[in-house]
Parts: C-alpha cells; structure tokens; sequence
C-alpha cells in the first residue's frame, strides 16, 4: 500500500468553536492508482488535500505513506517527503514569474541538493517530457495558461515523485488546454506515477480510474444529485 | 549560498529605486565613518610624520620647580638636595627599556656673553655635555670634529656651535678653527652641528607651532662644551639634566617617565623635581584629543547606521508579505524551512553590503575632498574600509533575522491562498 489514511479527523477553530472539517477519512491508495476525490466546496476536500500532501497535520488518526508512519514526523522531514515523494499541481499554477520555464522546473532540485549544472539538464528533459522544450527559456507571462500548467506539472515530476497531487489542475484552463494536461496526466499514469486529483468537475474526475466522493468531511460511496454543480 | 546571493541581486534589481533608498541609510552611516576614520588617521599620521621626520627620538629630561618651568640658575641659584650625576647613573639611564644612548648636561639659556670679535650671541644657550650628548641630540655634523676623549681629559677649552649659532656669530665666515670668547675664555671652535635635515614640520596650526617649531636651543643658536671645561666659565655642582635616545617614537613617553622617575630617586628637594619633556607627549595629547571628538561623531554616524538597519528590516518585512505566495509554494514544493530563512537573510546581508560598499566609495570620496578643501591630511584605513563592509553586512544579518524568521515560519497552506 503506497498510502493509507486511518480514522484521519481535522478540527478547526473558529473563536472559541471547535468546527469538524473531516470525520473518520478511511483512504487507501494503491501504487500506480488514479485517484479522483470529488466534492462540492466546503466538503474539506482541500483539507484532506492538504493532509495527503504533509502540508497540514490531521487533529486525530493515523497516516501511512510507503508503509511508514508519519505522523510524528518534524517539520523538515516532512518538507522533503513533499520534496522527493510528492509533486503538486495547483489551480493557480504558482510559476515565479520572473524566471524562465527552465528555471521555475529546474527550483525543487535546488533544494534536493543536485548540483547546478545537472539541474538544467534534468528539468530540460522534464519539459520536453510535457511536451515544451522549444519553451524553455520563455517566462510564465509568455506562455498560456495550458503551457504554465504543463510548465508546473513538468516542476512536480522533476524529482521523480511517487505520487502527483492535483488541485483543481484544470480549473483555470479552456477546456481544450484542461484535455490536454488530462491527456498528460493519464500519460504519467500509464508509466506509474500515481495520480491523486482533486475536482468538483464530474467530467473531469470520469478521467480517474476510481473516484472517491467527499461531503461534509465524509467519504460517502454514492455520489449525490448535482454534486457537480458548485 | 552562491545562488542564494544571485538570487538577492535579483530581487534587489527588480526593486531598484526601493533597494538604493534601503540602502541609503547604511550608505550615509559608513560613509560618515569612513570619512571620519580616514581624517583622524590622516590627522594621526601627520602628527607621527612630524615626529619621525625629525629623526632625532630624543627625550629631554630636566630638572623643573613648582611644576612645570625649568629651573633656572640665574633666578633660582644653585638648587639644594639635588644629586650629583656621575657615569654610573649614565650608564643605568642608558639601560633602561627603550634607551639607545644617555646624555648627561648642563645648560644655560639666554646667555649673553659669547662673543666671537665684537658679535655677540643673543640670547643663546651655553650646554655643557658629556661625550654622548651630540648624539642623544641626533645632531648631524655638518663641518669639523665631534668631542674627543682627549678633549675631556685634557681640559680642552673647545667648542661645537649649532647651525644658528654659527650663523649669527661668524655670518659667512667658517666658524672651524676659530676663537670664541665664553666669559672672557677663549674657546676654540671645533665642528658645526646641524639638526637632522628632514626634520620639517608641517605646520597647520598653533599647537603644531609650539610642538615643532618652539625650541629655544634650535630658534637663537647653541654652543656645546665639553662638560669637563663647565666650572672654567661657570660654577661647581650645577644640575644635571638629562637627553635620552630613544629607539622608537612610540617609545619616547615611557622612556622619558622611567628616566625622570630613576633620577627622582636621589632629589631629596621637595619643589624641585626631574620632568621628562618630549614631543610626542604634545603630540598624543592632541591625537587623544582629536580622537576623542572624533569617537563621539562615529557614535552620531553610528546612529544613521542603526536608523539604516531598522529601514532595512522594515522593507524586508514589506519584501516577505509581498513574496508570501512565493514563499508558500517554495515551502509546498518541498524547501525546508532553514532554505527560505538563508535566502532571505543572505537577501539582507546583500543589501547592506552593497549599501556598505558604496557608502565606503563614498566616504572615500568625501575624505578627499575634505582633504582637498581643508588641507586637513587624509588616510584611507585598509582595516577600517574591510570592518565598514563587514558591518554593514552584520547589520544586514540582524535586521534581516526577523523578516527572515517571519518568512520561514509562514504556514504553506495559508501563504499559498494570500492574494
């Protein structure tokens, strides 16, 4: 099992309140999976989203990743598992928009430790896997919202993660360009990489090999009338 | 850190206007410490020249009353309770720390019965010296013979004139071979003596006219016998008083304060006492005075420095809310905490370093042209200029600790939704 989430709760307070975002999130996520979680907002998909990518801690529950526990991890453990076992893809693509399309792949190896030189090489093989290598010295107000995209997804993929997150990866995009960045993903899905995406865009989730339904914190396993509508 | 430090010059270039007016406060502290520190050690510098120049290192120690005037034979009479100095106490003088060589003499100033014909020596000085008082003296002889031994244990009636003295007695003529009359004895002119050469002042002012240029034995002429012929013209049991040679300028004060403490042992006369009188004391007295003014003003320069430091820390802090999205995705994608810390202190560091170095060019430019305008000597401190920079640098470090705490500790999850 590359992932599993146990009896995950998250609280929030709001003032004085305590506000229940997720309650008892059983997940498990095999190797090589195409997962979508789908829910309209407010449900605590990005909660959970943020959870799955050791961006946030869970109030209460147990979480695996490759086999290990890691909810007692420091901070800067879980930096690198972010670092060399997760890519994300956000919505809003979060490029550097003073560097080139080389340079904002090329950022994550610099934390890795790779050395200068070898970087250019790596992220220029990681764009031309996304389809840009006669883009790479463009900068991200150069280049369309499908290319940005295709710029940050070939950033997730440069330190060969095992998993890519994907928040709402096309909901900045026309439709032509958000078939284009599904076509990718099912591309590095079909060569291992599990995907895990979040959407509230029934379509788009129909890409994923197996969709899980969140709502007011809960998976539930029917996916309810007009849960596709925000 | 190479990358980090590209990436400040980046940063600080996409802001150029806000970067320079970051930087200002610093480039105005340093330069004011530079120009400062390059004017007290221009100051300094001159007023060692001044001493060096001279050559000579010689330290005067005399016997004084009620303080500080020179004893005076003619108004005071023969002193009591003073000690008769002999070869022995010569020769302890001689190995004090710092000592090259001891004089022993004895002196009369504004002496007016010197006569060579009918000229007299107005206002003269008559030394009577030991055979290592020419050159405790730094004299250098310019015509004739130094004293012998022979002359000493013979009695020779013989006389070695200064520069000014021989001028003012023989004019033109050469003074070697001659017959002056001290007191009505003949004395027979042996060699001419001159002050060392490169011995020229720069004078600026009236303090640096009474260092340098105010002696009397040098401004109306002085005639040196030996001391063996002292009581033919003038009395027994005279005060002794005392030249030192010593080896450095710096050691002048302490040889000077060793020599008058050794030579107070004997004084059993209470008003009077053995003074060491040398020019370096004035000098340091001024440099400390200078040094003193000087230390205040880098403390007012100081204060731009921290008004600079505190800018600096405010536009970083502006820096790290308008980069919060940066930062989160930096932190998202994976940089630990100590990276987005490092690049945002290395960020302030070089932003005060560059301030640094331009304040340093600057202050270098400002001493110039303060040493251009007026006519105060300027010295540009190598040390000075590496501590400005590495200060400015430090200032950066810790005004930039806060922001870049702030930045570090940013919540990815919350930076990553800031607009």
């Amino acid at each position: 099992m590359l992932l599993e989430l146990k009896h995950i709760y998250k609280d929030y307070l709001q003032g004085k309140i305590v506000v229940p975002v997720l309650k008892d999130i059983n997940i498990s996520i095999e190797e090589g999976e195409y997962v979508a979680i789908m829910g309209p907002s407010g449900s605590g998909k990005t909660t959970l989203m943020n959870i799955i990518g050791c961006l946030d801690r869970p109030t209460k529950g147990e979480f695996f990743l490759e086999g290990e526990s890691i909810i007692d991890y420091n901070e800067n453990r879980l930096s690198d598992l972010r670092l060399n076992t997760l890519g994300f893809v956000f919505q809003s693509f979060n490029l550097m928009p003073k560097q080139t399309a080389l340079d904002n792949v090329a950022l994550p190896l610099g934390y890795a430790g790779v050395p200068l030189r070898k970087r250019k090489e790596i992220a220029f093989q990681a764009l031309k896997k996304v389809g840009l290598e006669d883009r790479v010295n463009f900068r991200p107000s150069q280049l369309s919202g499908g290319q940005q995209q295709r710029v940050a997804i070939a950033r997730a993929l440069v330190n060969n993660p095992k998993i890519i997150l994907a928040d709402e990866p096309t909901g900045a995009l026309d439709s032509r360009s958000g078939i284009q960045v599904m076509n990718l993903f099912q591309q590095l899905n079909d060569e291992g990489v599990t995907i895990i995406m979040i959407t509230h865009d029934a379509n788009i989730a129909n890409h994923a090999k197996k969709v899980l339904h969140i709502l007011d914190g809960e998976i539930s396993d029917e996916p309810r009338k007009g849960e596709s509508l925000k | 850190m190479l990358e980090n430090v590209r990436l400040s010059f980046q940063s600080i270039w996409a802001h150029k206007l806000r970067s320079l007016l970051t930087m200002l406060g610093v480039i105005i502290g340093i330069a004011a410490i530079i120009a400062i520190v390059s004017t007290i050690k221009g100051t300094n510098e001159q007023i060692k020249k001044n001493l060096i120049g001279s050559g000579t290192n010689t330290v005067n120690v005399r016997l004084t009353e009620s303080g500080d005037y020179d004893y005076e034979m003619e108004y005071s009479g023969l002193p009591k309770g003073i000690p008769t100095l002999d070869e022995s106490m010569r020769q302890s003088l001689q190995d004090l720390d710092g000592v090259e060589d001891a004089s022993l003499y004895m002196s009369r100033t504004s002496v007016d019965y010197i006569y060579y014909n009918s000229t007299a020596l107005q206002g003269g000085r008559l030394i009577g010296a030991d055979s290592h008082y020419l050159n405790t003296c730094g004299y250098i002889m310019t015509e004739g013979r130094h004293f012998m031994d022979s002359d000493y244990t013979q009695y020779r009636k013989v006389a070695v004139l200064d520069k000014t003295a021989a001028g003012s007695l023989f004019g033109d003529e050469s003074p070697v071979g001659k017959t002056i009359d001290i007191k009505g004895e003949p004395f027979i002119v042996i060699g001419i003596v001159e002050e060392s050469s490169e011995f020229e002042p720069v004078i600026s002012s009236v303090e640096d006219y009474y260092n340098y240029a105010y002696d009397d034995s040098s401004s109306s002429g002085c005639v040196i016998i030996p001391d063996s012929v002292w009581n033919i013209v003038q009395q027994y049991d005279e005060p002794q008083n005392a030249k030192l040679l010593a080896d450095s300028t710096d050691s002048m004060s302490s040889v000077g304060k060793a020599a008058a403490d050794l030579l107070n042992e004997a004084v059993t006369n209470k008003d009077v006492k053995y003074r060491a009188e040398d020019i370096s004391e004035k000098a340091e007295e001024n440099e400390q005075l200078s040094a003193t003014t000087n230390k205040q003003l880098i403390w007012i320069a100081s204060i731009s420095l921290l008004v600079g430091g505190i800018g600096v820390m405010n536009i970083m802090l502006v820096s790290v809310t308008e980069r919060t999205r940066e930062i989160g995705l930096k932190k998202a994608i994976g940089a630990r905490k100590n990276i987005i810390l490092g690049q945002f202190l290395t960020e302030a560091a070089v932003l005060t370093s560059l301030g640094g170095i331009i304040g340093t060019i600057s202050g270098i430019i400002l001493a110039e042209a303060i040493a251009k305008i007026s006519s105060v000597p300027v010295a540009i401190s190598i040390p000075a200029v590496v501590i400005a920079i590495l200060f400015s640098m430090m200032i950066g470090i810790i005004f930039g600790f806060i922001p870049a705490v702030k930045a570090a500790n940013l919540d990815p999850i919350v930076a990553l939704r800031h607009e």
